[in-house]
């Protein structure tokens, strides 16, 4: 049985007063502390696009001068991601920064194997965001589980002084000085407040597309109140970003009950105890959303929860579950609409599922585009080009 | 001598009470140097106010559906201080912990995911057997993370590591170095690291994990790691003119 809830049943709920917020808001903190000289706050560039976070807030989303903070997931397994939020910004005319001098988070590992600590956390966390205000491009993190990291160490440096302490001590001697940036904002609140730019720039129609959204679970889950959310997309009750991209490009959202449920992706599990990250993707998040929304993509907004959903349906599919939904970031979905190349840039050829269908329903001939991009494979192995350019991918 | 533990009994899932009937041979002093060290953290008190044992936690909980794991436990036996308890489930349920954070629903404002964040760091530090055994097979990736700063490259992407993500991870691995070449992003040109990464970059990193102490932490867990994490990281800060 179909279940797709209208999301007009949930609409026009009032927008929470900040007011009554059940926490502080730590700009404001963040503003003390540069007051007292124990901090800079790294300003949003203007021009920004504001948007309403879970408590009626108002969160400053920059819309280029952005320092790319990139996942490492999605660099090194599902690199059309990363490849779709640069082309997205050059689609735009956006000035950005590829940075070299970017570590990862290393978040996943500490997830996964709790070998590290609060200081080296944050302290690896400092040093990406001092690398930013060095070259004054603003950071705009790529990876859910970044984001969520980051926030909980900003938190944690501005609560805790010792550690803060500790912290600007380990910057010193780098020759460093301890930046915290104003917001933290991940790339899909970039795509969320670029979402009616992109409407203008799309070359698909869409409306017989139906997409179910998987919220990352760090994006929303940790330190909460900094996710955007919004009265008229359901009923602010659940975040907006991704299901309100959706609306924008003119498709369906799909709604299912478990959308709450996480991924499966369990940091070490997905590394060395798969079968639970295998069971919980398919049992608990891809065959409900089958079976209650039926759509022809699956979309979300973060590297492991792109990873699971997508790579986990090959084994169910072999045990006859009710799988077999093609999955993609938001960015990417949006990059084929305003119509980037499906291989170039989205590099769907590093996915799993199968996902011509969708691109067929699109409109896109996946054919063609594979055979021009074999061709430039072909190049570069002749030697003919020492690699894919900017140019190639249409920007 | 260690004094006589305390006698601790739990209820289990199905309601019958037990005694714990391993780990008896861990004195338990040793356990609640443990338990305060846990404690110290000073993320704790963020952590943990106190439980309703209402179970939304465990409800919104991914692993407590296909383990026997509950979030509730974890804030029950932090709250009530229960200390063999807590030695039982740092050693036996934290790694069931999918750290996805669900559980920071709690109307309590509990997070007992950050509670399994500290549980497990401590059980690290102190070179629990079972933290090893949970870390056995995850080396190379902490060898990775440490050493290059990005920790999932493109060359892990291979057959026989990933026998159930289908035939196209042979495909990837098959044509790495040419399809790396065809990614317009000049930084992604990588194989054995997931983007580019200055060594200057490298040199801060690895000082970041000295000034902290995770190498230490990393000599506890595994020596032999150490040692190859050490032997990668001193070239490098001997060039940029740091001592180890
Ligand atoms: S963080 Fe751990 S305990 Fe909390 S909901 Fe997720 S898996 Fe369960
Ligand atoms: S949700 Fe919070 S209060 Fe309820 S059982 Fe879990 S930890 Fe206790």
């Amino acid at each position: 049985m179909t279940s797709i809830i209208p999301i007009e049943s949930l609409r026009m709920k009032p927008r929470p007063d900040p007011a009554n917020a059940p926490t502080i808001d730590i700009r404001e903190t963040l503003f003390e502390l540069e007051a007292a000289g124990e901090l800079i706050v790294h300003r949003v560039p203007e021009p920004y696009v504001e948007v309403m976070t879970k408590y009626g807030r108002t969160k400053r989303i920059p819309e280029q001068m952005t320092w790319h903070h990139k996942s490492c997931g999605q660099c090194g397994h599902i690199p059309g991601y990363s490849t779709s939020i640069f082309w997205l910004n050059r689609k735009l005319g956006f000035d950005y920064v590829d940075p070299t001098d970017q570590t990862s988070c290393t978040a996943w590992n500490y997830y996964a194997s709790a070998t590290s600590n609060a200081a080296a956390q944050a302290g690896v966390a400092m040093r990406n965001f001092a690398a930013a205000h060095e070259v004054g491009y603003y950071p705009l993190i790529h990876c859910g589980t970044s984001y969520g990291h980051y926030k909980e160490v900003r938190e944690e440096i501005v609560h805790h002084a010792d550690l803060r302490a500790q912290v600007r001590d380990i910057m010193g001697k780098l020759g460093k000085e301890l930046v915290m940036p104003e917001e933290i904002v991940h790339y899909s609140e970039w795509v969320h407040a670029m979402r009616h730019r992109f409407a203008e720039l799309q070359v698909y129609d869409l409306s017989n597309v139906t997409a179910s959204v998987h919220p990352a679970c760090h994006y929303y889950k940790l330190v909460q109140e900094d996710a955007i959310y919004d009265p008229d997309l359901y009923g602010g009750e659940r975040t907006a970003t991704v299901s309100a991209l959706v609306e924008a490009l003119g498709a369906t959202v799909g709604d299912y009950s478990t959308f709450f449920d996480c991924c499966g992706f369990g940091f070490r599990h997905i590394l060395v105890e798969r079968d639970f990250s295998r069971s919980f993707a398919t049992m608990r998040k891809i065959e409900v959303i089958k079976e209650e929304a039926n759509p022809d993509v699956v979309l979300t907004h973060d590297t492991g929860c792109v990873t699971t959903l997508d790579k986990s349906q090959f084994a169910a599919q072999a045990h006859q579950r009710n799988v077999g939904i093609p999955v993609m970031s938001d960015a990417q979905f949006a990059a084929l609409a305003m119509g980037a190349h499906p291989y170039k840039v989205c590099q769907l050829h590093w996915h799993t599922t199968d996902y011509t269908a969708l691109l067929e329903k699109m409109g896109i001939d996946w054919e063609k585009a594979w055979i021009e991009f074999e061709m430039d494979v072909a190049r570069i192995e002749r030697g003919e080009i020492e690699y894919l350019s900017w140019e190639d991918a249409g920007v | 001598m260690a004094a006589a533990a305390p006698v601790t009994t739990f209820a289990t899932a199905g309601g019958a009470t037990l005694s714990p009937d391993h780990y008896v041979d861990v004195a338990y002093e040793e356990k609640l140097r443990l338990w305060d060290e846990v404690k110290a953290d000073p993320r704790f008190p963020d952590y943990l106010y106190g439980c309703y044992e209402c179970g939304i936690c465990v409800a919104a909980c991914p692993s407590a559906k296909f383990y026997n794991f509950s979030p509730r436990k974890i804030a029950q036996a932090a709250a009530r201080e229960d200390v063999e308890l807590i030695f039982e489930q740092m050693n036996d349920d934290v790694w069931n912990c999918s750290q996805c954070f669900s559980c920071n629903r709690c109307p309590r404002q509990n997070s007992p995911g950050g509670l399994i964040t500290i549980l497990r760091e401590v059980a690290v530090n102190n070179g629990l057997a079972s933290s090893k055994a949970a870390l056995e097979g995850y080396t190379r990736i902490v060898y990775k993370i440490m050493t290059t700063g990005t920790q999932v490259s493109p060359d892990m992407l291979q057959a026989d590591a990933f026998p159930d993500w289908g035939p196209g991870v042979m495909e990837v691995s098959d044509n790495l170095e040419l399809w790396r070449k065809a990614l317009p992003p000049e930084t992604l040109h990588t194989t054995s690291m997931s983007w580019q990464v200055d060594d200057k970059t490298l040199t801060e990193l690895y000082l970041i994990w000295h000034y902290t102490g995770v190498m230490d932490l990393i000599a506890e867990v595994d020596e032999g790691l150490h040692m190859i994490i050490l032997d990668v990281m001193e070239e490098t800060l001997e060039e940029a003119g740091f001592e180890i």
